[in-house]
Formats: C-alpha cells, sequence, structure tokens
C-alpha cells in the first residue's frame, strides 16, 4: 500500500512538473523509499527502532513543499497553511534545520515587479514560519521573480504552476 | 516605366544584399513617417575597398527612423569632388543628395569625406570629413546618418549611441552592449544565472545591472572601460532596479531587507544608503526625472500596480496613471513633458506614452508581448523587449507611434533593452 501511495505521489509530482524546459530537478523533493523495517529476528528480542525522518515520509503534509497562487496575490491560501504549519512544526523542533523559501511568479508583470511579488510571496511564508516558532536562523528567502518557470508557456496553466513558492530544504 | 522597374529591382536587390550581409542580425521596418523626405546617397567612391559597406550602414541607419524615402543613385558613384548637375537630380524627385568617398591611410584610419546638398536650392547643407581608428566603419557611417539626419530633420541623430541588453539562451545569460541597430555587440557578463535591469550611467561609462550569481538579486556597477566591477547592493532578500540619477552621484535602487520591496538611494562607491520609500507595498522601478528632482516608480500601494512620482529626496506620493490595466516600467523623456511605460490589460501588454500637464496616454503598439520601454536620447524612438516567431526580440517604435521596427539577435531571447545616453 505504501509503495502504491509512493507510485501515486511520484506520477503526480512528475505532472505537476512536466514543463517544456525542465530546469533544476528537484531531486530532493522526490519522496525517499522509506527505510524498510528488518524482518522480525527468530529471537524473542525486540525490533530495532528505525527513526524515520518525518520530511522523508511521502504521507506527511512536509511532503507538500510548494504553495500556490492566484495572480499578483502574495498571502498564504487558507488551503495551505497547514502545509506551512507542519513545516513550521517540524523546524521548530528540528532547530538545526535550515530551509529557503523561493518566491516565483507568472509573467504578466514587469520583471523587477514581479521580483517584489515573489520576494513577498517567500517573504509571507516566512512571518508564518516565524509565527509557528521558527527561528529566523533558520529560514532564508528569495525571490526569482519571473525568471524561473516551471512551466514556460503562456497560458493559464503554466501560469498557475509558476505563481509558487517553493519550500526547500 | 523601364526605369521605374529598374529601379524596383535595384532596391529588391539591395534588400536581399542587406539581409545576407548580417547574418548575426535582421532588421524589419514596418510604417513610415508622416513625411517622408525623397534623398539620394550615392554610393561613395572608396567604399568597395572597405569590408563593410559604409553606403549600407548610412542607408540603414537612415531608413530605420522611418523619416527618409531612399532614392536609388542608379548605379551611380560620386566623390565628394564631383561636379552636380543639379536638374538631373531634380528629375528624380529627391531633394537631397549626399556625396563622398572613402579611403583608408596608411596607419589604418578611415577617413569619409562627404557633401549633403540640397536639391531644391541648389547648395551645399554641409561637408565633413570624419575620422576613426581602424575597423570602425559602423562608427563613421553612423556619424555621417546623425549628421545628415540632424540637418534635414533638425533632431539629434541616435545612430551614434549604443543600447544594452540581456540575451538568454536556455538558462545562459548573457549582458550585452551593442550599437542602437543591434551590430557590434560586446559581452559585458556572460554566466548561468540571471541578469536583469541593465541601467546606463549617464555618461555612458559604467552599467548597474542585477545578477543572481549569489542566488538572489543582487546589485553590480561594472565599468564598459576596465570591466571591473563591484557590488552595490547584496542586502538579505531582493537588490534590484538600479537607477541613476542624472548627475552620476546617486542610484536609486530597491532593496527588501526592511519588508516589502522600498526605493533607497546610494552612491555608486556604496555609500550613503538610505530609504526614502516607506510602507509594506512593492514600490520599485524607479526612474530620476532629467532634472534630478523628481522619480516615476511603480507601487501597488493602492491596490494594482500603477505608477506614481516623488520628489527625489523622499516626501510625499503623488499617483499619475489611472484607467485600465496595470502600469509598470516607467521612463521619463528627456525634455521631462511625458513618461514612456508598459501598460498591462487583459493579459496584453502595450508601450504607452503619457502627458505629464494633460495626463493624456497614447498607446504606442498594437499590444501583445511588449516590455521595458525606454527612449532614445532624442526622445524620437523608444526601444522596447518584444516576441516574434517565438522569440525574444528587440523592437522600437517612434513616440508619435508611426514607425515600428524589429530586430531578430544572433540566437536566443533578447530582452531588457535600454537605450544609451548620447557617446
Amino acid at each position: 500500500m505504501k509503495k502504491l501511495l509512493v507510485g501515486v505521489f511520484l506520477v503526480s509530482f512528475l505532472a505537476a512538473c512536466a514543463s517544456k524546459k525542465p530546469i533544476e530537478p528537484e531531486i530532493e523533493q522526490a519522496p525517499a523509499p522509506v527505510a524498510e523495517a528488518p524482518a522480525p529476528a527468530p529471537a524473542p528480542a525486540p525490533a530495532p527502532v528505525v527513526e524515520v525522518d518525518p520530511l522523508n515520509d511521502p504521507n506527511s503534509l512536509l511532503a507538500k513543499r510548494s504553495l500556490y497562487y492566484p495572480f499578483d496575490v502574495s498571502v498564504v491560501q487558507d488551503s495551505d497553511k497547514l502545509i506551512v504549519q507542519a513545516h513550521a512544526k517540524y523546524l521548530s523542533e528540528h532547530p538545526n534545520r535550515t530551509v529557503r523559501l523561493e518566491g516565483n511568479c507568472d509573467e504578466r508583470g514587469s520583471n523587477e515587479y514581479n521580483l517584489g511579488l515573489g520576494q513577498r510571496r517567500a517573504d509571507g511564508v516566512r512571518q508564518l514560519l516565524l509565527l509557528g516558532g521558527v527561528k529566523a536562523s533558520q529560514i532564508e528567502t528569495v525571490s526569482y521573480g519571473e525568471e524561473s518557470p516551471m512551466d514556460s508557456g503562456h497560458n493559464e496553466s503554466a501560469w498557475a504552476q509558476n505563481r509558487r513558492t517553493d519550500i526547500k530544504y | 516605366m523601364l526605369l521605374r522597374l529598374l529601379r524596383n529591382l535595384v532596391g529588391a536587390l539591395f534588400l536581399l544584399h542587406a539581409s545576407m550581409a548580417s547574418a548575426e542580425l535582421s532588421i524589419e521596418i514596418i510604417g513610415a513617417g508622416e513625411n517622408q523626405i525623397p534623398v539620394v546617397i550615392a554610393p561613395f567612391s572608396g567604399d568597395e575597398k572597405l569590408a563593410i559597406s559604409i553606403h549600407e550602414v548610412i542607408v540603414n541607419d537612415l531608413l530605420r527612423s522611418g523619416l527618409f524615402r531612399m532614392i536609388d543613385a542608379e548605379g551611380e558613384s560620386f566623390n565628394e569632388t564631383s561636379e552636380v548637375v543639379f536638374s538631373d537630380w531634380l528629375m528624380s524627385g529627391a531633394e537631397a543628395l549626399v556625396i563622398g568617398s572613402v579611403a583608408t591611410e596608411e596607419s589604418g584610419r578611415i577617413v569619409a569625406k562627404f557633401r549633403l546638398l540640397d536639391v531644391l536650392k541648389q547648395t551645399e547643407l554641409i561637408g565633413q570629413a570624419i575620422s576613426a581608428s581602424a575597423g570602425q566603419v559602423r562608427a563613421v557611417g553612423h556619424r555621417i546618418a546623425d549628421l545628415i539626419y540632424e540637418v534635414l530633420t533638425g533632431d539629434k541623430g541616435v545612430f551614434s549611441t549604443r543600447i544594452a541588453y540581456v540575451n538568454r539562451n536556455g538558462r545562459h545569460y548573457r549582458l550585452v552592449v551593442a550599437d542602437s541597430d543591434g551590430y557590434n555587440e560586446q559581452t559585458v557578463l556572460s554566466q548561468n544565472k540571471t541578469i536583469m535591469s541593465p541601467a546606463w550611467s549617464p555618461d555612458g561609462s559604467h552599467l548597474a545591472y542585477v545578477s543572481f550569481e549569489n542566488d538572489h538579486a543582487e546589485v553590480f556597477v561594472q565599468s564598459l572601460y576596465t570591466n571591473q566591477r563591484k557590488l552595490l547592493a547584496g542586502f538579505s532578500g531582493s537588490n534590484s532596479a538600479p537607477a541613476w540619477a542624472p548627475d552620476g552621484k546617486q542610484l536609486a535602487i530597491v532593496l527588501t531587507r526592511q519588508g516589502g520591496s522600498q526605493i533607497y538611494l546610494i552612491r555608486p562607491d556604496g555609500s550613503d544608503l538610505h530609504r526614502i520609500t516607506f510602507g509594506g507595498n512593492i514600490d520599485t522601478e524607479p526612474n530620476f526625472s532629467p532634472d534630478g528632482k523628481h522619480l516615476l516608480f511603480v507601487s501597488d500601494r493602492g491596490g494594482s500596480p500603477q505608477i506614481y512620482r516623488m520628489l527625489a529626496k523622499g516626501g510625499p506620493v503623488q499617483r499619475v496613471t489611472f484607467g485600465e490595466g496595470s502600469k509598470f516600467s516607467p521612463r521619463h523623456s528627456q525634455d521631462g513633458k511625458n513618461f514612456v511605460f508598459n501598460n498591462l490589460v487583459k493579459g496584453k501588454f502595450y508601450i504607452a506614452i503619457q502627458d505629464f500637464k494633460t495626463g493624456q496616454v497614447e498607446i504606442l503598439t498594437e499590444g501583445g508581448w511588449e516590455k521595458k520601454p525606454s527612449f532614445a536620447p532624442n526622445g524620437k524612438l523608444i526601444m522596447f523587449a518584444s516576441e516574434a516567431r517565438e522569440r525574444g526580440i528587440l523592437a522600437t517604435v517612434s513616440s508619435d507611434g508611426r514607425v515600428k521596427q524589429r530586430m531578430f539577435t544572433q540566437s536566443g531571447d533578447a530582452r531588457e533593452p535600454v537605450w544609451g545616453p548620447w557617446p
């Protein structure tokens, strides 16, 4: 069942990335295979507990690393707030982990305006993480404006993919 | 009739030749000025000995302005001392005639001598000798075209000016400086990270620009003479949108380090940084008025991106654009009477010009993918980034909207063009 889910997730992930011009495949975003528990030993000794980093759990909200926005909007959408909260919880419980928030925009606007808009998207996520108890030193924000589209098409479905903040560990 | 046919044929051959000679670049001209001046540019004697035809450079410059109609010299070649029978030229309909010669001196210097004659008044308008170091045939041609343009139209020509733009090929970016016709390009910076927003210093010696070489937007200033570069602003977040004050002693830049995109002033050596806009909004794309007293900039403080104006030293802010759509990328004209900007309406970008006094807006283009307008230093032409045949190209439109041209550069997308100052 878990394998099936991984497969489904991969497919949807690949579909989301299906762009004419693949840029920097986000390897780390693809869920890593979950360590399999060793076969039970014949001796009645207790099975060793394998610690799984929830960051690598494809079923966790933490597996969602992209937040999407309507046109010219930079506030995190209600539907994405749980994702941000999950990352806030994880980061506050793992103070040694750092995260880079990358704001992106669709191409409708000037390059410079979009640079500002992408920055505001990333900074908006940062604000929510800070409210969730994450230390400022754990967070870096950057904007790529319209310069790093996920989908280089000139239509609404491409633009919807490109209005995005990526959470990168 | 036969003569006209012959002329058309010669004209067609000339066009073909022009496009063949420019493998790295092709230029299309659409439209014409209201009153085109009919001129003859006779082939210069000695032109055939040059690697680049100076005649072609002059003719193409004048044609691109849209203000001239070329009448063919019908194969006749003259030099500046040739005797001119004005009555012959009067028949051809020409109002002005240019004759001249070009030679390469032993030192390699190129010397062109020419006379511009008024066919109607049968007088000489100007006669000059222009020289330049070896290999500078284009520069000499542009200079001659500038003089012809100035005498015949009353405005200074911009053929000797330069432009800067960004060439993008996949993920590879090049910051390029070229002649205003796109030829003679030089790479200023080449990298696999985004480059954007080049801005000329008022004396043309430096470019400020935004580079992502350190994985976020930072502002650099680079000398075009020594190529020495300096990080001007590399604070956390985004550093962008450099604009020079007309005296070259300050730049306006946009920083996000204190929340929102806010406008700051800074000296070119990085000192005296201070903030002049306040608020958590996006304030960006500052542009100084020619007297240095005011700034135009884009802000979303009213909900949608619009253009605002304020004193460059800071102070109250006044909205200057209204009406449909979002507005971006304002730039003052050289006389300070109007500004050009980008209007995004229903998914289409238009280049528009607005008069400060009357508030009247004129749309100059059909709309489509048209971004980042900037005036030529004589205010008569506006260059912008456009798209054709699925490529980013450079385009110009005359400030009355009548003449348009498209420049297809070698490969990749041309974007973020900005017209340089007088040489």
